[in-house]
């Protein structure tokens, strides 16, 4: 019964190309693209200040509220500063554990620590994020008890907690850039008497950057969304995605969306930026 | 070789976006979902049916504050007929627990399904989706919905056990709006004042411990994650700074609100955390993260059965309360469930059970010889009107002053908006 189809379609591979890919593609402009239309429509709208009610009446009420309350530019500053701290903090932890899988470690000790990083991926975000919870605490937490000391519910608590999470999603890329470093080139410059600061700087690191900006990527738009953890340990901080949740709390979507689209065009000037150095073929 | 290498990149990055997509997945199941899904196998029940004939003085005391508020016209039901099997409800923690829900589940056939709101905003929200059938609303949730038309007015003829409920919980501007009644009053009680007893010395007696810029409990200091907190200030204002005139938490004009918001934003340094989640709010008073804080008398009550050494006092500024109406959303699936459940809820055994668990005072004066604790109603005051008017329940804050003035107040979108400048 299928055959005479499958015939049909080997006679014409346009139709069976296209039939292929409709399904994916659909998905991608209803679902994926409908949304962010969507997100951007209901921004322009406005809230009925009694019932709370959205109102379509359009105008660009929301982004003068965003603009003219200093509160919304603090809150955003606040995210870009976590989210950069928690980039950087990944990248120091990364590139010596990726330097150590792809260059010096045993094919056993590469693999078991490549499932000793994976393993932490498959428990629940919020289980991690509670068990943090306990050892932040600056009252009778775990780090009060064993080191007398604890940086306690906030910023730095966030920062911590969120560098934690996506360590595997930075270290992962740098190690499949290096893993991609040939050795003969590190020889080579050894060979011409290059010393490891220069080998590092001349040879290693132009190759490995896009991979690097590969992992920032991840960690940067990563925590530039999150509001669970800033939930659970930020103590009495916000960041954007707390405003955002809390707007979508007393149905004010049209501030939610409009404030949604800052880390948007944070992260769309990011990957402008970072396109020319290759790193999103590194994805 | 490099075949192999670029194969083993795919597959990391197939890892990476995997594991991110299933932490997305399981992250998303953040609110704690606590469905009392109470399987009771019952025989069809003979639900009888209330007369309509039994005439019931609704909405007595007219209503004050029903200036400005335009309900849509929506028809109350005129009869009930037999439970539909199951039944969705918004509530607040503590609000149906096994004991009273269980019996009426075998007495109607009514299943109940449970969603605990942590705000009145998230209950709003809640029953903005049309998937519930009724609400616990407090007053600052009632009127947005009465206004929004997401609840219907209450045919209270049909609920038998109403008759007996407090007069003064009748016909109240939050329950009622133009002579129409939109649902049955649950119990009413304060926010209260708790405290670590082995931290917290001497015992307070005034809110100036949490917010006193110079409290000594700086840092383990918690209040309520909400708009409608900054009433908590107001009513702090309004005894230490008579100068400002607040005779309404509520009814704040812009000088009133900016000293208002001014001593939340002092506050926010003395903070340690803020709670909307009541089991969050439990777990750090026993881990003693938090000491001293705004809090409900049910959380009190379950930190202490965990053995947390915390008491719950009523400070002598008075306080921001509540007082509950149970309302039928205006799409409800299961009417006939939702009446039963009205009528269920303010009977005298399910009224005292539950406003006794809870901790706060029932609506019906018969509860009060079917609680355990045989003084309940007398330490919870109930009925007792000139306690109750040091009380400020929650309501919405519209223009129009509700203390009858004639300036302009601040409405509650310019509440939300300022208690996220005052978290900064």
């Amino acid at each position: 019964m299928l055959k005479p189809l499958a015939r049909w379609l080997h006679r014409r591979p346009l139709a069976g190309l296209v039939g292929l890919l409709c399904a994916p593609l659909a998905w991608l402009v209803v679902v994926y693209l409908g949304s962010l239309v969507a997100l951007l429509v209901s921004s322009l709208y406005s809230l009925d200040s009694f019932t709370f009610t959205v109102v379509k009446h359009v105008g660009l009420q929301n982004f003068r509220e965003l603009w003219h309350r200093p509160v919304y530019a603090r809150v955003a500053t606040r995210t870009l500063g976590v989210a950069a701290a928690v980039t950087l903090v990944d990248l120091v932890l990364a590139m010596p554990i990726a330097f150590y899988m792809a260059k010096v470690a045993t094919p056993r000790v590469r693999r078991a620590l490549g499932i000793a990083l994976i393993l932490p991926l498959w428990a629940s975000y919020l289980a991690k994020a509670y068990a943090w919870r306990t050892f932040l605490d600056p009252a009778g937490g775990l780090l009060r008890k064993t080191l007398g000391w604890s940086p306690g519910f906030g910023l730095s608590g966030v920062v911590i907690v969120l560098a934690y999470l996506w360590l595997p999603y930075a270290i992962l890329p740098i190690y499949a850039g290096l893993e991609r470093l040939p050795n003969s080139l590190l020889e080579a410059s050894a060979d011409l008497g290059g010393r490891a600061g220069v080998t590092l700087r001349a040879v290693v690191f132009p190759i490995l950057l896009p991979a690097v900006v590969a992992a920032t990527i991840f960690t940067f738009s990563l925590s530039l969304g999150d509001y669970i953890t800033v939930g659970i340990v930020g103590g009495k901080t916000q960041m954007i995605g707390n405003v955002i949740s809390a707007n979508f709390g007393v149905n004010n979507v049209p501030l939610a969306a409009a404030f949604a689209v800052v880390p948007m065009v944070i992260m769309v000037l990011y990957l402008v930026g970072v396109r020319r150095t290759g790193a999103l073929e590194n994805l | 070789m490099p075949g192999n290498r670029k194969r083993s990149i795919q597959l990391m990055t197939c890892v990476v976006i995997g594991s991110f997509v299933l932490n997305a997945c399981s992250s998303s199941s953040k609110s704690p979902d606590t469905t009392a899904d109470t399987t009771v196998a019952t025989a069809a029940s003979e639900v009888t049916v209330p007369s309509a004939g039994t005439t019931v003085a609704a909405a007595v005391g007219g209503n004050e504050v029903g200036a400005g508020i335009m309900a849509p016209d929506i028809a109350a039901a005129t009869a009930v007929g037999k439970g539909e099997g199951e039944l969705n409800l918004i509530a607040w923690a503590g609000y149906t627990e096994a004991a009273w829900v269980d019996p009426f589940t075998a007495a109607t056939g009514c299943k109940v399904k449970v969603k605990v709101g942590n705000t009145s905003d998230e209950m709003v929200q809640l029953i903005k989706t049309g998937d519930y059938d009724g609400v616990s609303a407090s007053g600052d949730a009632s009127l947005r919905l009465i206004a929004a038309g997401d609840v219907a007015p209450v045919n209270t003829a049909l609920i038998p056990n109403y008759a007996d409920v407090y007069p003064g919980l009748k016909g109240k501007p939050w329950n009622t709006v133009n002579t129409k009644s939109y649902g049955v009053p649950h119990g009413r009680g304060a926010n209260v004042l708790m405290y670590n007893t082995d931290k917290v010395t001497p015992a307070p007696d005034s809110w100036s411990v949490v917010f006193d810029k110079t409290s000594p409990y700086k840092g383990a200091i918690t209040a309520y994650d909400s708009p409608i907190y900054i009433a908590d200030a107001a009513v702090y204002l309004m005894a230490t700074q008579p100068d400002l005139k607040i005779t309404n938490p509520y009814a704040l004009d812009a000088t009133q609100f900016a000293a208002s918001v001014d001593l939340l934003k002092q506050q926010k340094s003395n903070i340690g955390e803020y709670w909307s989640d009541f089991t969050k709010q439990q777990a750090a008073f026993k881990a003693g993260s938090s000491v001293v804080g705004t809090s409900w008398q049910i959380v009190a009550n379950l930190a202490k059965a965990e053995g947390t050494k915390v008491e719950a006092v009523l400070p002598k500024e008075g306080a921001t309360g509540w007082s509950d109406t149970w309302m039928i959303a205006a799409t409800a699936k299961h009417p006939n469930c939702m009446y039963l459940w009205m009528d269920h809820i303010i009977s005298p055994v399910a009224n005292a059970a539950a406003t006794e668990y809870f901790g706060e005072a029932p609506s019906n004066p018969k509860a009060c010889s079917k609680t355990a604790d045989k003084t309940f109603c007398d330490t919870f005051h109930a009925g007792d009107e000139d306690y109750f008017s040091k009380i400020w329940y929650w309501t919405t804050p519209i223009a129009a002053c509700l203390d009858g003035r004639a300036v302009a107040c601040t409405d509650y979108s310019e509440w939300t908006k300022a208690w996220t400048e005052i978290k900064g």
